[in-house]
């Protein structure tokens, strides 16, 4: 597990994003809107599929006006909006995936001519093209040299510079066995050498996923897009019956309807604005992903990650800052705080581990000691075998250290211990913490408190997450006295005490057969069976092979507090495709209002009344709402990849609110909307 | 709109309010096999049933295997049905002495029957005779809505349980609805009716001297049950041709009443039968809510259209305080017209106490309406209530996104199968009602059909189609239905309107069943409050609106406007 403790939301060195129309992008996405009305491609979008096939068809008629002398203002204005629709749609996917590119091109870089020198049996070594490499072949890699393939490290160790993939250009190490074996294509090797049996097939590696992954080539609907996908379909599908036999019911009165304008009511009815922005909102949702250093292997994992019910935490690094700290001086009667806080500090100056240096910074700082005045006589590091640490200063010798071995070393039994010093080593231990003893000579001065110190402003994250519907479970290895007295202080909503990886698996299947969503993270080998189990696994960056393998995200920066913001952004993904979805069919009410009138007004003067907009002219009012509905996609380009805001509360709540923004504005807006397009169509005199 | 008109409906919906639970608590025991005050006398004839047939009570079925059982009961009961009606001339209970029904005709009686739509191309009095009304078509009003609310308790068992592989046994769920609901039910009910004064005999008339000397032949028969059990499986279908505007199906005011009463009263108690068997009482009440604002909202709007008068009327002289009262019974007047109208069609019942074509436009658009926002206020026995199940699906699918998860209902997940086969369903309605509908339109023949030219007359037709997709069985009146054309085409939107929507439903069923349960938290979107309420109000009157404003521009919109301008056609 990484020591780091990486709490920043945004990774300082994520790729800084680019403006949402940066010319930069801009440009080769109008180029990729053009490559995108290939009807082979668009078929994989039946709603904006449709509007193709009636802005060709509308082509047609405009074609046949022009050459026998109809209206070809009017139905060329129409097929021209109607492509354009048809060109937003494509041009917001575009857009979309322009975003990733960037980043995709740099890592191509960093792969592009790899060559390895492969070790053949008997130790003869040739140098391959990295392309050619299969799984199970060896190869060997010298200081300077980048890694050819994704590998397991079979012999060796050195330090590897993976900025190329994190961003982080503080080198790590690599060794064969344990956690820290496994090595990434496309890497350096800083020092030593290493020699790495290949893991993945050649473009199968973590870079090469990567890649498509942002490019967006891979790009396979996932589940819930699937299933909106089907009701949007669904919904063209009704409007298509309610369009054509439109066109019958209306013959029976007398009115022939053009094709022209039921195929405008078809575009407008039909829900282009979602349909159009579908793709385009999924592929930001993994671009705001990738832009939290985190790759995710599927959409999938990204869409589960909004419906996670539990969340398996590791205490340590997540809830905890990983070590145990001091945090308060106990003394006995007769001996000041002061006194004991100076005993502490001048014994643990010796003390080069976390637990010792705590100590001097808590005496130094809370309790404002000041540093020692006379040189040291004798200074006994801290050791794993006596436990303790000191120093003699003439004839004062001072120990910190165990409560046993500090006891011996004053000759002191336990049972003779002053009443105050049981009564306090007991406390400490009994809520979680480790008591340290603090001894002159053979006179016992206090004790030390040390504890877990768990992270500021996770207590809160939590409180959100449980507002959120999210239960949050903590796993450590520590006794369950301890984990529970941690458990508490964090306000976690239970914990797996000294837990085994076995333990793990066991509850993550009693999670799911309740019918709940899993997420955790991990990174050693023996995380891996978890990992494949939960429903998002988070890999460590810095974990084994194994772990990434079965994981299907991994986290760049290894920092387990991601894993509370993929929720948040797998959350804020489904919610802004919902609230498009809600505002495309509310969107449909007062396009009826424009275009119903037009239709049948010349028949039935009275039905006027129903032209509440007051639009200047039935051509107007079907070209006002046709321009309306291509435009509002154009609009909502930056909602959809910058996804609707989100805020961490309830579900009521979060409805409540959407409800109101995107279905009621959904209703009223386009009312506002094609209104101004009429005047403004009126002004130019369009048609 | 009298302070009298608004008591009357407020009576009527108290009754049901009142009622609602204990009659909902009853069903769901009766359908879980638990035991109910009926059980010691009706559980040895039940079981008697089963082994007479059998069938074992315990041995559950599948989605596929329920269906495919409800679909061999229905094309038997077809069978038999088409079969009384060809050949009763030669059977017996025939004093009339009435031919046999045509070929068109029968079929499309049949399916009318079987599909608990009960449509009539037909003056019951003149062509049925005794045996068809009691054998063949009141048999079917049982065993029609029977299905129905076999088929709303397998749907409600798929949301109740976890990772279940079965849904219930047709066989059980049909004498069940039969033997503990609709009988005991429409006994009690038949016996009122005859209090009230309706006839129950085999005679075939009456030959009475009226003032002037003339001899006038009353018809009679045996109305009262088959009038009770008419309404309480939503069937709509009368003894006479004028329906429950006939003094001797519905004589009074109070009559009136308890004709409302007992076609609403299961339907609207199965919304808490289903509260109760999926665990969650809350989303009973929360349908029961959305069922009432919309239907007190069409009352309200019939009753304010109607009393609000025609000014062409007013203009010739009539006295405008009256409302419109062309086709109205002066016993029941607007509010209990009005209230009859919006319930007979926010149910899938049928049956009239006067002629919705004679309404005003909008008068005559909300019962319109009523019947094509899917028949789910709240139904036909057990269909209204899986009909609003697909549209509560479709709601927590298009808003439970905007809560950040993939949407849930009663814990099941909504995924693309679910949407697949809710889709299925709902492309029903709008293929077999505009597409006949705009067909019809087209061809002369069935053109020729219409009483009345102008907007009017595509009323008539879309009402026709709207009214058998929708298995209501209501007419606006006016069109000629026993046509070859007519009796074809309804015959087969009513058809597609019960089979092909319960299909997929059914399908959808079986896949919902299979799911785990997720448990509730606060992340999980809230089906049973007031905003959830709100958005299901909303999805209903947005979806049906989107599909038929149109087509109702061009009826009785128009005809509305043309009213109000003071123009005929």
């Amino acid at each position: 597990m990484s020591n780091r403790t990486t709490s920043a939301h945004q990774s300082s060195h994520a790729p800084a994003a680019p403006g949402l129309f940066a010319p930069a992008i801009l440009g080769p996405a109008v180029v990729a809107a053009f490559r995108k009305l290939d009807p082979r491609q668009l078929m994989r979008n039946p709603v904006i599929f449709v509007t193709e096939a009636v802005a060709a068809l509308v082509t047609l008629l405009f074609v046949r006006d022009l050459a026998i002398g109809g209206d070809a203002g009017f139905s060329g204005q129409i097929a021209a909006w109607l492509w354009f629709t048809v060109l937003f749609a494509t041009f917001a996917e575009a857009v979309a995936e322009g975003r990733g590119k960037a980043q995709a091109d740099s890592l191509k870089r960093a792969r592009s001519e790899l060559t390895a020198r492969l070790k053949h049996e008997g130790s003869r070594i040739e140098k391959v093209p990295a392309t050619t490499l299969k799984i199970g072949d060896v190869v060997i890699v010298e200081a300077g040299e980048l890694i050819p393939a994704d590998g397991e490290v079979i012999e060796g160790v050195a330090s590897v510079n993976e900025s190329a993939i994190t961003g982080e250009s503080a080198p790590v190490i690599r060794e064969a066995g344990g956690d820290r074996s496994a090595v990434t294509g496309g890497t350096q090797l800083l020092s030593d050498r290493l020699v790495i049996r290949v893991s993945v097939a050649p473009g199968g590696g973590f870079v090469d996923r990567m890649i498509a992954l942002i490019e967006g080539a891979k790009r396979q609907k996932t589940p819930n897009e699937i299933a909106l996908s089907i009701l949007l379909s669904g919904l063209t599908l009704i409007f298509l019956i309610a369009v054509v036999t439109l066109w019958g019911l209306a013959g029976y009165s007398g009115t022939v309807l053009s094709v022209t304008v039921l195929a405008a009511l078809l575009v407008t009815l039909i829900p282009t604005t979602i349909g159009g922005l579908l793709s385009a909102i999924g592929i930001a949702g993994m671009d705001r992903l990738v832009r939290f250093n985190v790759i995710a292997t599927s959409g999938r994992a990204v869409e589960a990650a909004g419906d996670v019910d539990t969340l398996l935490l590791d205490k340590t690094g997540t809830i905890t800052f990983g070590n145990r700290m001091a945090t308060d001086f106990l003394p006995v009667p007769g001996v000041s705080e002061k006194v004991l806080a100076e005993a502490a500090l001048l014994a643990s100056l010796a003390d080069e581990t976390p637990e010792g240096r705590s100590i001097v910074a808590l005496a130094t700082g809370e309790y404002r000691v000041p540093g020692p005045a006379a040189q040291p006589d004798a200074v006994i590091p801290f050791a794993a075998e006596t436990r303790l640490s000191g120093v003699d200063l003439g004839a004062r010798k001072l120990r910190k250290g165990a409560v046993d071995a500090v006891l011996r070393f004053a000759g002191v039994e336990e049972a003779r211990a002053p009443e105050a010093f049981r009564a306090a080593v007991d406390r400490i231990a009994r809520s979680g913490g480790t008591p340290l003893a603090v001894a002159e000579g053979n006179r016992l001065l206090g004790v030390v408190h040390l504890k877990d110190v768990v992270k500021p402003g996770i207590k809160e994250r939590f409180a959100q997450m449980r507002a959120m519907g999210i239960r949050t479970v903590m796993v450590t290895g520590d006794n369950p006295v301890t984990a529970a007295a941690i458990a508490s202080e964090a306000g976690v909503d239970d914990f797996l005490a000294q837990a085994t990886p076995e333990d793990k698996l066991a509850y993550i299947r009693k999670e799911q057969e309740g019918g709940r969503l899993i997420a955790m993270c991990g990174d050693g080998t023996n995380d891996a069976p978890a990992l494949a189990q939960a429903d998002v696994g988070v890999a460590m960056q810095t974990g084994t092979q194994a772990a990434r393998e079965a994981a299907n995200m991994v986290d760049l920066d290894s920092s387990p507090t991601k894993l509370i913001e993929i929720v948040e952004i797998g959350k804020q993904l489904l919610m802004t495709r919902g609230s498009l979805t809600t505002f495309s069919i509310a969107n449909d009410v007062a396009k009826y209002f424009a275009i119903i009138p037009a239709l049948f007004v010349a028949t039935y003067p009275g039905l006027n009344a129903l032209n509440i907009m007051a639009l200047t002219s039935p051509q107007s009012a079907i070209l006002s709402a046709v321009i309306f509905n291509a435009l509002i996609i154009i609009a909502l380009i930056p909602l959809a990849l910058r996804g609707v805001s989100y805020r961490p509360s309830g579900a009521a709540a979060l409805l409540r609110r959407n409800l109101l923004v995107y279905g009621v504005g959904g209703l009223v807006l386009p009312f506002i909307g094609i209104k101004l397009v009429d005047l403004a169509v009126a002004a130019l005199h369009l048609v | 709109m009298t302070l009298v008109g608004w008591a009357q409906i407020a009576v009527l919906f108290l009754l049901v309010l009142v009622t609602v639970k204990p009659l909902g608590l009853y069903m769901a025991r009766v359908f879980s096999g638990e035991r109910t005050f009926l059980s010691p006398v009706l559980s040895p004839v039940e079981r008697g049933f089963y082994r007479l047939s059998g069938i074992d009570e315990n041995r559950e079925q599948g989605w596929l295997a329920y269906t495919l059982a409800m679909l061999a009961f229905s094309v038997i009961g077809f069978v038999s049905l088409y079969a009384i009606l060809r050949f009763q001339d030669v059977l017996p209970l025939n004093p009339q002495g009435f031919p046999a029904v045509p070929p068109d005709l029968a079929f499309n009686t049949a399916v009318s029957f079987l599909t608990n739509t009960n449509w009539q191309n037909y003056a019951g009095e003149t062509t049925m005779s005794h045996l068809t009304q009691m054998a063949g078509l009141t048999v079917h009003n049982f065993t029609s809505a029977a299905t129905g609310i076999a088929l709303a308790m397998a749907v409600t068992r798929a949301f109740a349980r976890s990772k279940a592989t079965t849904l219930g046994n047709f066989w059980v769920d049909l004498v069940r609805a039969n033997l503990y609901v609709l009988l005991p039910f429409a006994v009690v009910t038949a016996l009122v009716f005859v209090a009230m004064g309706l006839p129950q005999t085999l005679d075939a008339s009456v030959t009475a001297t009226t003032l002037e000397g003339a001899q006038q032949t009353i018809a009679l028969g045996p109305v009262a049950s088959q009038e009770a059990i008419k309404q309480i499986g939503t069937n709509g279908g009368g003894f006479f041709n004028v329906n429950a505007a006939h003094p001797f199906e519905n004589p009074t005011a109070l009559s009136n009443l308890l004709n409302i009463y007992v076609m609403l009263a299961i339907s609207a108690a199965l919304v808490i039968t289903f509260g109760q068997m999926v665990g969650d009482r809350r989303q009973g009440w929360a349908f029961l809510a959305t069922i009432a604002v919309l239907l007190v909202a069409g009352v309200g709007f019939v009753y304010w259209a109607e009393t609000y008068g025609n000014p062409i009327l007013t203009s010739l002289g009539l006295d405008p305080s009256m409302g419109n009262m062309e086709g109205k019974e002066v016993r029941f007047g607007q509010s209990a017209s009005a209230l009859y109208a919006a319930i007979t069609t926010g149910l899938s019942d049928g049956g009239v106490n006067a002629m919705h074509g004679s309404f005003t436009g909008l008068g005559g658009l909300v019962p319109m309406f009523l019947i094509q926002l899917g028949e789910v206020l709240p139904g036909g026995t057990g269909s209204g209530l899986y009909g609003l199940i697909v549209f509560a699906l479709l709601s927590v699918f298009v808003a439970g996104l905007m809560v950040g998860r993939t949407p849930e209902f009663l814990g099941k997940k909504i995924e693309g199968r679910e949407m697949k086969y809710a889709v299925l369903a709902i492309l029903i309605l709008p293929l077999a009602i505009l597409g006949f509908a705009a067909i019809s339109a087209m061809l002369p023949f069935a053109v020729a059909s219409v009483g009345t030219p102008g907007p009017h007359g595509l009323s008539e037709i879309l009402y026709g189609f709207t009214s058998a997709a929708g298995n209501n069985g209501s007419a606006f009146g006016g069109l000629t239905g026993n046509t070859l054309w007519y009796n074809t085409t309804l015959g087969i939107a009513m058809l597609l309107g019960r089979f092909a929507y319960v299909i997929p439903v059914m399908a959808l069923a079986g896949s919902i069943a299979a799911k785990v349960k997720a448990p509730v938290s606060a992340g999980t979107f809230p089906t049973h409050t007031p905003l959830f309420v709100g958005l299901l109000i909303g999805i209903i009157l947005i979806l049906g609106g989107l599909q038929f404003f149109p087509a109702l521009a061009l009826g009785p919109i128009v005809e509305q406007f043309a009213m109000l301008a003071g123009q005929t056609f």
